[in-house]
């Protein structure tokens, strides 16, 4: 009786979570231009109108550019943070690093209308910079927790063996800790790459009119009626990210890189 | 030791003032400033958007939004908490399974999750008839736009990230605790209730905070799902710049959201800290 | 009648591989008994069999004649103390002991008097409201023992419960355990791989290895009699010396014949046997310099422990582990030649 009870919930959740994925990507598919569900006439003909379009395309490339180099910045600022609190104990990291998981307490629209002011105070209007920056800080608290993981996990007697083997300062970086968070700041920046890849409302009011994200695309066309090629641009999305996420549990250790135990 | 330290952090230092605290402070000086239908802000001080806040409309409309950013923690943290102790204790390759899912998840942005929500719960689609045939619904009808379309669209937003949240700590409970209680004599639920939910206090708190702010911050959901009456705070806020062309009104509006936010979550830390010390 | 408790055939095997196999023993009523053995043998596993943490894959546990493979945990009234302690950090000392009792619903009065007993029994009447953390290891393991103790259970389980402690402090918790176990007459099992706390502590051993028992008996009789090769070397310190078989009490050992204890197992002539030795019984410089079991060597090694003096001998190629009193040490001149005896009757004829 309590294995089915069990049973029963986990099949709802795995429904309820996946539902969404499969709605999008049966939509994707439909070879009319209507929201029906479950597809009927299936064909990949959206997928063709999608990339043959060039407003689609310029917004799935802003996206994916927008998003790999708001994970770098996002990235260059968590990590010395990171390094300098587990180093030194810096007190000046210890603040930057409250500073830095400001942005996760407000909520995302009250951060678009701050960011909107910000860069019209500095007259740096309607750039994809402002997206590109915008995104980094709002998402650093991500990498900064990932990072917090990954040093916890190095043993410090894996240092001091590196130490008394006669390894120095760079050295000591290089050889014993670019290996070992490499992981976790991996893990770091896909979280940015993803949460920056789907975010919406803040891409919108710095830079919406004239650097059109995917997310942005969407929107615009969900108002003005309907296209399936919107679900194109999602798949494409779930499946970058899936993909993704594969490669990191094959190659490495997913369930440790998420604060779980080690295999 | 200092000065290398201080090398380091001399970009993020940069960034962080420039990109969190001078943004923040600007907020303030905006919600200040009389608005301009052309522009963002004119130059200036008033208090008219703080005193428009003060009208019972917009303490009902505040009043509301938390409330509905606690109902969804509350739900998101009821079935997370359960879904992520079965995963921790699954097999290795169907705990990948489950944390590829989740994260799956998280590639769809809010708004296809507010579309897809959209799909499948108009009369069309088949929620509704799948109800009706449980006989928990008279008949057929469209689930949307409605606070129930709200809830679920906002309760699936929430659900990986208290997920997640709650991962590490699940995972790393200390099995020998929960076999020293069932030796004391404690039965399975007994043991969920007065070992494994303590243990985990921490960071169940973490997790509901996590989605409270969440639920309270998203605009897209709110919007396409609900009617106007279901609206919550972000959904104002946007409207105010975006439609309204009032900038100043929307960062007074998400100032006394953050500041009521803070509020209650002070009251709740200093309450827990009182109750478990 | 007290029958205590009864383990027939328990076996317990993970993808087929036995981690216990097929073990077969009865605990008396009151008895304190050591499970030993080196780390991998099974004892682990087999403590949690007993506790039902874990099911059997076959066999029975039976207490005083009733089954109780099939009962849950929490039904067995069994406690146990584990090597991490496990006490929660999130309750006080009074609420960690008490936990057991408030289950129970045994009203608030009666779980304080329980509660003020136990500190008392563990010697800490004032650590009542005192959070984990703010406990030394020592504290902390005696709260362990007294939360264990609390649900007045048949029967009392320990996992290696003093290996995270020094040494002083671990021989000054052993005996402690031993008066408390005496006192309560309570049937206790524990789990070790020291066989020093082993001999300390029980009425009796059983010995494991590779999932399977080799002796059971009281720590002399495991010292003095081994059963086979693998307990002669585990506990304590030994010669293992290969021979042959002359007759039932007589052993040939490079060309000298040793009178050893009379053989317990079936032997036939000539057989390649070993001679199992304890250091004690072998006596340098001995009273009767005509003994014809005498042989002759040079001290290549001395360690001198305190309490005795140690010796390695090398006897033409055979090489000796001898135990003496600082005493006898004293007497012996010349370390160059000595003759050695292994004392007539003290060393056991292994077979296996």
């Amino acid at each position: 009786m309590r294995i089915t009870a069990r049973r029963l919930f986990l099949a709802v959740l795995a429904v309820f979570l996946a539902a969404p994925l499969v709605v999008v990507g049966g939509v994707s598919f439909n070879r009319e231009p209507r929201m029906t569900f479950p597809p009927r006439n299936p064909s990949w003909r959206w997928y063709g109108v999608f990339f043959d379009d060039a407003g689609w395309t310029t917004a799935l490339w802003h996206s994916l550019e927008i998003a790999a180099l708001a994970a770098l910045v996002s990235i260059s600022i968590a990590l010395p943070i990171a390094y300098a609190r587990w180093r030194h104990r810096s007190l000046v990291a210890g603040w930057l690093e409250a500073i830095a998981r400001l942005p996760f307490l407000l909520p995302l629209i009250v951060l678009g209308i701050v960011f909107l002011s910000f860069w019209s105070w500095v007259g740096h209007v309607g750039r994809i910079e402002n997206t590109i920056f915008s995104h980094a800080v709002v998402f650093v608290g991500l990498p900064l927790a990932t990072l917090a993981m990954g040093f916890r996990s190095i043993d410090p007697a894996c240092i001091d063996a590196a130490r008394t083997m006669g390894a120095r300062g760079t050295a000591v970086f290089r050889t014993v800790l670019v290996p070992l968070l490499l992981p976790y700041v991996a893990c770091g920046m896909i979280f940015v790459f993803i949460l920056s890849l789907n975010e919406y409302i803040i891409a919108y009011l710095v830079a919406g009119y004239e650097v059109e994200t995917l997310p942005i695309k969407v929107f615009n066309s969900l108002r003005m009626g309907f296209e399936p090629a919107m679900c194109v641009g999602a798949m494409l999305f779930v499946a970058v990210g899936v993909l993704g996420f594969v490669a990191m549990a094959a190659i490495g250790d997913l369930p440790r890189l998420l604060g779980g135990r080690p295999r | 030791m200092r000065l290398r330290s201080a090398a380091l952090l001399t970009w993020p230092a940069l960034a962080l003032c420039a990109l969190v605290v001078l943004p923040t402070l600007l907020l303030i000086r905006i919600s200040l400033a009389p608005p301009d239908p052309d522009g963002l802000w004119s130059s200036g001080v008033v208090f008219e958007a703080y005193r428009d806040l003060a009208e019972p409309a917009w303490l009902a409309t505040l009043a509301y939004s938390l409330c509905m950013a606690v109902l969804v923690a509350a739900i998101g943290l009821g079935l997370g908490f359960p879904l992520t102790l079965m995963i921790t204790r699954m097999r290795r390759s169907h705990q990948v399974t489950w944390l590829v899912l989740l994260l799956a998840t998280l590639t769809l942005s809010d708004v296809l999750i507010a579309f897809s929500w959209q799909v499948m719960l108009s009369k069309r689609i088949g929620l509704s008839r799948m109800l009706v045939w449980l006989g928990l619904m008279p008949q057929v009808d469209s689930l949307t736009p409605g606070a129930g379309a709200v809830i679920v669209s906002m309760v699936y937003l929430v659900l990986p990230f208290t997920m997640l949240t709650l991962y590490p700590s699940l995972s790393a409970m200390p099995t020998e605790q929960l076999e020293a209680a069932r030796l004391l004599g404690a039965s399975p639920r007994i043991v969920l209730r007065t070992v494994i939910i303590p243990l985990n206090r921490a960071a169940a708190l973490t997790a509901f905070a996590v989605s409270a702010l969440l639920a309270l911050g998203t605009y897209v959901c709110p919007l396409v799902l609900g009617r106007p009456q279901n609206w919550t705070m972000a959904v104002m806020i946007g409207n105010a710049a975006l439609a309204g062309h009032n900038v100043p009104r929307a960062a007074a509006m998400s100032i006394a959201l953050v500041a009521a936010t803070l509020g209650v979550c002070g009251a709740v830390f200093v309450g827990a800290r009182r109750r478990w010390h | 009648m007290n029958v205590g408790l009864q383990l027939q055939g328990l076996q317990k095997s993970y993808d087929g591989q036995p981690i216990v196999n097929d073990t077969t023993l009865t605990v008396r009523q009151g008895e304190f008994l050591c499970f030993l053995g080196p780390s991998g043998c099974g004892k682990t596993t087999l403590l949690r069999l007993i506790a039902g943490l874990e099911a059997p894959t076959g066999g029975r546990i039976l207490l005083n004649g009733r089954d109780l493979t099939d009962t849950p945990a929490h039904e067995r009234n069994f406690a146990m103390v584990f090597q991490a302690l496990a006490l929660f950090p999130f309750l006080t000392v009074e609420d960690n002991i008490s936990y057991a009792l408030r289950l129970r619903r045994v009203s608030r009065r009666d779980r304080l008097a329980r509660v003020r007993e136990l500190l008392a029994l563990i010697k800490l009447p004032d650590i009542g409201a005192r959070r984990i953390d703010q406990l030394s290891g020592g504290q902390r393991q005696r709260v362990a023992i007294a939360r264990a103790l609390a649900q007045e259970p048949v029967l009392f389980l320990l996992d290696e419960p003093f290996s995270a402690l020094d040494a002083k402090l671990r021989e000054q918790m052993q005996l402690e355990l031993l008066m408390l176990q005496k006192k309560l007459e309570i049937t206790t099992i524990l789990v070790t791989h020291d066989q020093r706390e082993a001999m300390s502590l029980a009425d009796s051993i059983v010995v494991l290895a590779n999932g399977r028992v080799q002796q059971i008996g009281a720590p002399s009789e495991i010292y003095r009699r081994p059963a086979n090769r693998f307990v002669a070397g585990f506990v304590g310190q030994n010669n293992l010396l290969e021979g042959r078989i002359v007759d039932a009490e007589h052993i040939e050992v490079c060309g000298t014949v040793i009178r050893a204890a009379a053989a317990s197992e079936p032997w036939t002539p000539r057989a390649a046997v070993t001679l199992c030795v304890r250091p004690e019984d072998v006596r340098v410089n001995p009273d009767d310099p005509k003994n014809a079991s005498l042989l002759h060597g040079h001290i290549r090694l001395v360690r001198d422990l305190g309490d005795r003096i140690e010796l390695k001998i090398d006897c033409g190629g055979l090489e000796l582990l001898s135990s003496l009193t600082p005493a006898d040490w004293s007497l012996i001149p010349d370390r160059d030649a000595v003759r050695v005896q292994i004392a007539p009757g003290a060393g056991k004829i292994l077979t296996c």
